[in-house]
């Protein structure tokens, strides 16, 4: 996805800009190492860039907004209220923000106790921010180690690890997760995050075993072993570093699964529970007001659909970044461009702007790949 | 092949018992059974809670009394099958049968409208890869995929259903509507069809002008107050069907399929008035089985007896297209009953709530009706994500296999488009997506606990989440047994299903 997608169709190829795709294309076959290979490639990806900023200003918002508590200790944000703080109703509750910057008392409005809502949803984010961060660490621990073992070592081993995964995975993830949830949902972000971790892992753990599966066999593991590298040396610095582009992915993908599950799970009720926030919760609590105070129902919605599109965007730039067959696409000879050139009567570019069906190998294709 | 099955079945036997166990000690430990007897100031607080524990057998450790949950469900070898009772004392087999029909109608409908638009949709992206269609497309399928479920559901209930309800009581569409609707529905025809300008000029046009005249017909003849098809809407439907069907099957060059076809449609035309009086309102479910069945049947025959020489290929053409013309007839039949049914429900037709309305009665296809404007918008719900990702998946597929050199082969014998697509490229690149599809139904009841609770749908999903907030183990545990024994059933299914489409692929 590029130029269409992020409503940036605008950007014309310069002269400058496919000699500077040219280069990038040339540098690759020089021979730079993969991270900087995939670096690059990351950050020439529009859709993911910009998500990536989004989610890095609403990460700093939300954590400079209301402050940050942790064990108790409390840093002051700027925002004036506090998330638990009810005062007298401003407007009826009505969201005071007058578009564009005219903020007002209380920008998203208050509930009917009187409760500023920017800071409660500001406090919700943060709490699903870490519950999808543990999520994501530990199931990508657990499913790098499984994997990897299981994988590398076959026989026995594997046979347990696998039929152990297969245990979990037969069990629907919201399932077993609404299970502990109910458990241990009222001890807060933090130990729903690490315990949600704790069974996130066997869908990446498959997926790692398989890419070791396939790496052992290959001639530089080969080498390697024959050479007389030990069996850490050859995971640590042969296998994993191959493998390391499908955990990335799934990594992300899995968090932005995380930060969803989280709300749903908030949302029944198994989740994180009244008094503590996060935004699946204030959609719960807010379930029976959506008639007469929907932007209670709206902004906490828009903040999880925020994260998780922006980690979506992200993932898919990094599955590009990493996919040594992608390719760019041929941006100048898209089709609107062409409804465009016609319509202007600047046809003298039709010439070359026929329905020309190039293999994704063809290296004059620029632009986002396919998912 | 059938030691692999027996094999498998055995390891899937084992793998529920210990999936059964995990759950059923995480769940007892998940909170307190007797929490309502203690909060209660009933005097007989002590009895109430000594007649729980001891129908619950809650004095026996959890470890423990799982071996007794699993004693009654293994009595089903022996006749005597047994799941429990709830916390009130209710069978749980009682209470999940009927749950069970309900969430199987919502996931089976929903299941097979997400594949087939799915499909179509990712299919038709990697065909028209890197158009605007195909971004669009994209942008909307990661939209998909970021919207909480919940969020989309209480969406849909409170603006949907009752815009919808709002337009029905008055459905008149203001001229600048008709416009737009036209514009954006010529500019997608115009991305789809794809090619050079020009052509997407001529389609973008006539796109446009025909939903506007349709939109105009509809609107004139007051067609959403009463709607129907009659012989002319069906003769037309089932030609544009027999053409479509025809060009994908065997391509429109092969005559004799194509005629074989239309006579099914001008039969449907001509068979429309007579089979009125069949499909009474006293008629049962059998009925519109038996004509779409007769229907098939009868394009089978025509295309057989006009075939010639491939007359298996024009027999399975005009068979289809005859169900499908049955299917038209059946779906004006259910349309002539919206009046009466618009009237029934007091003029808000689509329901927020339930899988059927109360007391309604009536015919069968009032029946259907009804059945329809209550899985309306449950069914959106759990399509949009289904359809998200069967598109991204089936549109990678096909990308990936016509790069294959046995497209190139195909093309370079000089067969058509529709042959290297529909014959090479298309069933190859379903073959993935086939065992992916089996995996994912498992898993959609399991997804399907959230869209029930909003739609207040006495569905499986409910009677887990009143069970697990009530720690009311037998319910709960009767949910697991059923969503687990369905995964490990369809993974088998996945299983098999690849070694059955891919010869290369060998279980052992």
């Amino acid at each position: 996805m590029s130029n269409m997608m992020m409503g940036d169709g605008k950007e014309p190829l310069t002269q400058h800009e496919s000699n500077d795709e040219l280069t990038i294309e040339q540098k690759e076959v020089e021979g730079l190492s993969q991270g900087t290979v995939v670096r690059r490639r990351f950050f020439r990806h529009r859709g993911a860039m910009a998500a990536l900023v989004v989610l890095i200003s609403l990460a700093l918002l939300v954590y400079t907004s209301i402050g940050l508590q942790i064990f108790g200790f409390r840093v002051p944000g700027w925002w004036q209220w506090g998330y638990e703080s009810a005062t007298p109703l401003v407007n009826g509750g009505n969201p005071t923000w007058v578009l564009p910057f005219n903020f007002g008392e209380h920008p998203f409005g208050q509930d009917n106790i009187g409760r500023d809502l920017f800071a409660r949803v500001m406090r919700g984010t943060q709490q699903s921010i870490v519950v999808m961060a543990l999520y994501g660490a530990i199931a990508a621990v657990i499913g790098i180690v499984v994997g990897a073992v299981s994988g590398f070592f076959r026989g026995w081993v594997d046979s347990i690890l696998m039929r152990f995964t297969d245990l979990i995975i037969v069990i629907p993830v919201i399932v077993l997760a609404a299970v502990l949830g109910r458990t241990v949902g009222n001890l807060g972000a933090v130990v729903l995050g690490i315990v949600l971790g704790l069974v996130g892992w066997p869908t990446l753990a498959r997926l790692v075993r398989g890419e070791f599966l396939s790496l052992r066999e290959r001639e530089f593991v080969d080498a390697a072993r024959v050479a007389g590298a030990s069996s850490s040396r050859i995971v640590f610095r042969h296998i994993l570093p191959n493998a390391i582009g499908v955990v990335i992915v799934s990594t992300t993908l899995l968090m932005s699964a995380a930060i969803l599950l989280e709300a749903a799970l908030s949302f029944l009720g198994f989740g994180i529970v009244a008094p503590d926030v996060s935004l699946g919760q204030l959609i719960n609590e807010y379930r029976d007001a959506f008639s007469t105070r929907p932007w209670l129902f709206w902004w906490p919605g828009l903040f999880i659909i925020a994260i998780a599109l922006c980690i979506n965007f992200i993932g898919d730039g990094l599955r590009d970044a990493f996919d040594p067959r992608q390719r760019r696409m041929p941006g100048a000879n898209g089709p609107y461009r062409q409804m465009f050139a016609m319509v202007t009567g600047r046809t003298a570019r039709q010439q070359n702007a026929g329905p020309v069906k190039r293999a994704p190998g063809d290296p004059s294709r620029k632009g986002g790949p396919a998912v | 092949m059938l030691s692999f099955v027996l094999r498998r079945l055995l390891a899937s036997v084992f793998i529920l018992l210990g999936a059964s166990f995990i759950i059923y000690v995480l769940a007892a430990n998940a909170g307190d059974p007797l929490e309502d007897l203690r909060a209660s100031t009933a005097p007989n607080r002590e009895a109430l809670i000594a007649a729980r524990v001891e129908l619950l057998q809650l004095d026996v450790p959890a470890p423990a009394r799982y071996f007794l949950w699993l004693g009654g469900v293994l009595g089903a070898f022996v006749g005597q099958f047994d799941l429990g009772t709830t916390v009130s004392g209710q069978s749980v087999i009682n209470l999940i049968s009927d749950a069970m029909w309900q969430t199987i109608q919502l996931v089976t409908i929903a299941s097979v409208i997400a594949i087939l638009i799915g499909v179509i949709v990712g299919m038709t992206t990697a065909l028209r890869q890197y158009s605007g269609y195909d971004y669009t497309v994209t942008f909307f399928s990661f939209l998909f995929f970021s919207l909480p479920v919940f969020f989309v559901a209480v969406l849909l209930k409170e603006y949907m259903a009752i815009g919808f309800n709002d337009f029905l009581t008055n459905p008149a569409i203001p001229p600048i509507g008709i416009v737009i609707i036209s514009l954006v529905s010529g500019f997608v025809w115009m991305t789809i069809i794809g090619g050079d300008p020009k052509p997407r000029l001529i389609v973008f046009g006539s796109a446009t002008l025909i939903t506007a005249a349709i939109l105009g017909y509809l609107l004139i003849t007051n067609w959403f107050e009463r709607p129907g098809l009659g012989a002319f809407l069906i003769g037309g439907l089932g030609a544009a069907i027999a053409v479509i069907v025809t060009s994908l099957s065997t391509g429109l060059r092969n005559r004799r399929a194509l005629y074989a076809a239309l006579a099914m449609a001008a039969l449907g035309a001509a068979l429309w008035y007579p089979l009125q009086f069949v499909m009474t309102t006293s008629a049962t479910v059998i009925v519109p089985v038996m004509l779409i069945v007769a229907f098939l049947v009868i394009g089978a025959v025509v295309g057989y007896l006009l075939g010639q020489n491939d007359k298996m290929v024009a027999a399975r053409g005009a068979a289809i297209t005859g169900a499908l013309v049955g299917g038209l007839i059946v779906l004006d039949r259910v349309m002539q009953v919206w009046p009466d049914y618009v009237v029934n429900t007091r003029g808000r037709p689509i329901a927020t709530i339930g899988a059927s309305t109360p007391g309604l009665g009536g015919s069968i296809w009032q029946g259907a009706l009804d059945s329809y404007t209550h899985l309306l918008l449950p069914t959106i719900t759990l399509l949009l994500l289904s359809v998200a990702s069967y598109s991204r998946y089936s549109r990678a597929s096909l990308l990936e296999v016509m790069n294959q050199d046995y497209v190139r082969t195909a093309r370079a014998k000089g067969l058509t488009e529709r042959t290297v697509v529909m014959r090479h490229a298309f069933r190859n690149a379903m073959i993935p997506i086939a065992t992916i599809i089996a995996f994912d139904v498992g898993g959609l009841i399991g997804g399907a606990v959230i869209t029930e609770t909003i739609f207040a749908w006495r569905g499986m999903g409910s009677i887990f989440q009143d069970a697990l907030e009530h720690v009311d183990l037998n319910p709960l545990m009767a949910f697991i047994l059923i969503t687990s024994a369905l995964t490990v059933l369809f993974n088998l299914l996945a299983d098999i299903l690849y070694s059955v489409l891919d010869p290369r692929i060998r279980v052992s």
